[in-house]
């Protein structure tokens, strides 16, 4: 087995899925992958994520179609694993009505100077943070029994179908107290407090028409990325559009609008580049009629952006050119940070694809996988 | 007392069988995480509720009430429901 530590490893993907987990190493010129898996055979894994601060802990969301949801630790980047010894759980509410946790959607480590911390979300919607690397979790900030924030998250029904969810958890890299996170649905929050207080950010985003946008229950972000080169930039792929907003503004801008319209700026992943604010890539679905959640047309493809979202170019070289109809989900899109930046996602159907050149040419690097809920590059260590 | 453990949760117990003790259910569950730490969270939530595939029998008959008294020599059979794909 090997190690997402491995020095002959240039990069790691981390993949998780309806039925388990697996490990991808590629070698220095990123052509050839190793395989190393499946980890946890039946269980269902929403998103593994490698702990940058040590490069060594690792942790899964798990749960399975019939127990309740677990998480899974590992010390040694995915060499041997153990159970967390208390996996999120919202408080217990004598007499009834209490909420429990479906399962961990969402996982994000800490601020650089708080080595040990991690954030995650859950379904339905709940905020949650570890002190010790995973290994025991606590409700985290007023927000999971805030009666405003309960009546946002509305009630199972409103969510996504596999339950609402509480996601994108994002830590400013420049301070540990100024937070972010989204809500499908429930609208996009933001914290300077460290916690103790959240805001909602929702200006300029558009809702379902016929909705009131100043309600936050209307409000479905799918995945909110912060630019790591320009901390006050973030991109958010949204329910109704793809969105930028640059602090201390408080007003997102729609930037979709440069894609084809028979494509749309309809979707679920997004993904920035690590150096350059500038660029980020989505991969639109079709969101029209009754919500097909399929390339559009059959026809897949990833469009970036090289100027904040003013203009975007279709990126399909190696894709299917015409009935494939997957798509991508929310956390299963991903870059990593080599010079000329690989960006890789995985689909509905089971294949990982890879590019080595920033997505101009694509390589199916994995057939016949269960359904991929999440692919995340296994970040090194930070010096 | 003799638990069966179903098959999806014997990961926690390496074996079909164990022992576990407690006045009431829920003791009894609370015995089995004591020595199999994690095992009770995937079968009763953080609201003491039974969680929706799993099953409690107790000598043959259905136990729904974590409070129910237990036994002094019985057997508590755990089942895990299958369903969906």
């Amino acid at each position: 087995m090997s190690s997402a530590n491995d020095p002959d490893v240039a990069v790691t993907l981390l993949v998780a899925t309806r039925k388990g987990a697996w490990l991808y190493h590629a070698d220095a010129a990123r052509s050839r992958w190793r395989v190393d898996g499946p980890h946890f055979l039946g269980h269902i894994i929403h998103h593994m994520v490698l702990d940058p601060r040590d490069g060594r802990t690792l942790l899964a969301a798990a749960k399975t179609g019939h127990l309740g949801p677990t998480l899974f630790r590992s010390t040694d980047a995915g060499l041997s694993w153990r159970e967390a010894a208390r996996p999120p759980a919202f408080a217990r509410v004598e007499g009834g009505g209490g909420r429990s946790v479906d399962h961990t959607f969402w996982l994000t480590p800490g601020h650089a100077s708080e080595p040990g911390v991690w954030y995650a979300g859950t379904s339905p919607q709940g905020l949650f943070r570890s002190h010790d690397g995973g290994e025991t979790w606590a409700p985290f900030s007023p927000v999971n029994d805030d009666p405003d924030y309960r009546s946002w998250m509305g009630t199972v029904q409103d969510g996504t179908p596999d339950g609402p969810k509480l996601h994108s958890i994002i830590v400013d890299p420049r301070d540990p107290a100024h937070l972010y996170f989204g809500m499908s649905g429930g609208g996009v929050h933001e914290s300077v407090d460290g916690g103790r207080s959240f805001r909602t950010l929702i200006d300029g985003l558009q809702v379902v028409e016929g909705f009131d946008a100043s309600q936050p229950t209307f409000h479905d972000p799918h995945c909110i990325r912060l630019c790591p080169s320009n901390p006050d930039r973030l991109y958010q792929q949204n329910h109704c559009g793809i969105y930028r907003i640059d602090r201390p503004d408080t007003r997102w801008r729609r930037i979709g609008g440069g894609l084809p319209a028979g494509v749309g700026d309809v979707g679920f992943p997004m993904v920035v580049h690590p150096r350059d604010a500038d660029t980020a890539w989505v991969f639109p679905m079709d969101g029209t009629s009754v919500w097909p959640r399929t390339s559009p047309g059959g026809r897949p493809a990833v469009f970036a952006t090289r100027d904040g979202g003013a203009t975007w170019q279709r990126l399909a070289g190696g894709l299917p050119a015409e009935q494939a109809w997957w798509t991508v989900r929310r956390q299963a899109m991903s870059a990593d940070s080599q010079p000329v930046v690989g960006l890789y996602f995985g689909t509905t159907s089971g294949e990982l694809w890879a590019s080595r050149d920033e997505g101009e040419h694509w390589q199916c690097i994995a057939r016949h996988l269960p359904d991929i809920y999440a692919v995340e590059v296994a970040a090194r260590a930070q010096a | 007392m003799k638990v069966l453990i179903p098959s999806a949760l014997r990961s926690y117990t390496d074996s079909a069988y164990a022992e576990a003790c407690g006045d009431t259910l829920a003791e009894v569950v609370a015995d089995l995480d004591r020595l199999h730490p994690g095992i009770a969270f995937r079968m009763i939530d953080e609201q003491r509720r039974i969680r929706r595939h799993i099953r409690f029998f107790v000598d043959g008959r259905q136990v729904r009430d974590l409070d129910q008294r237990m036994p002094d020599d019985g057997e508590l059979i755990i089942v895990q429901a299958l369903s969906g794909g």
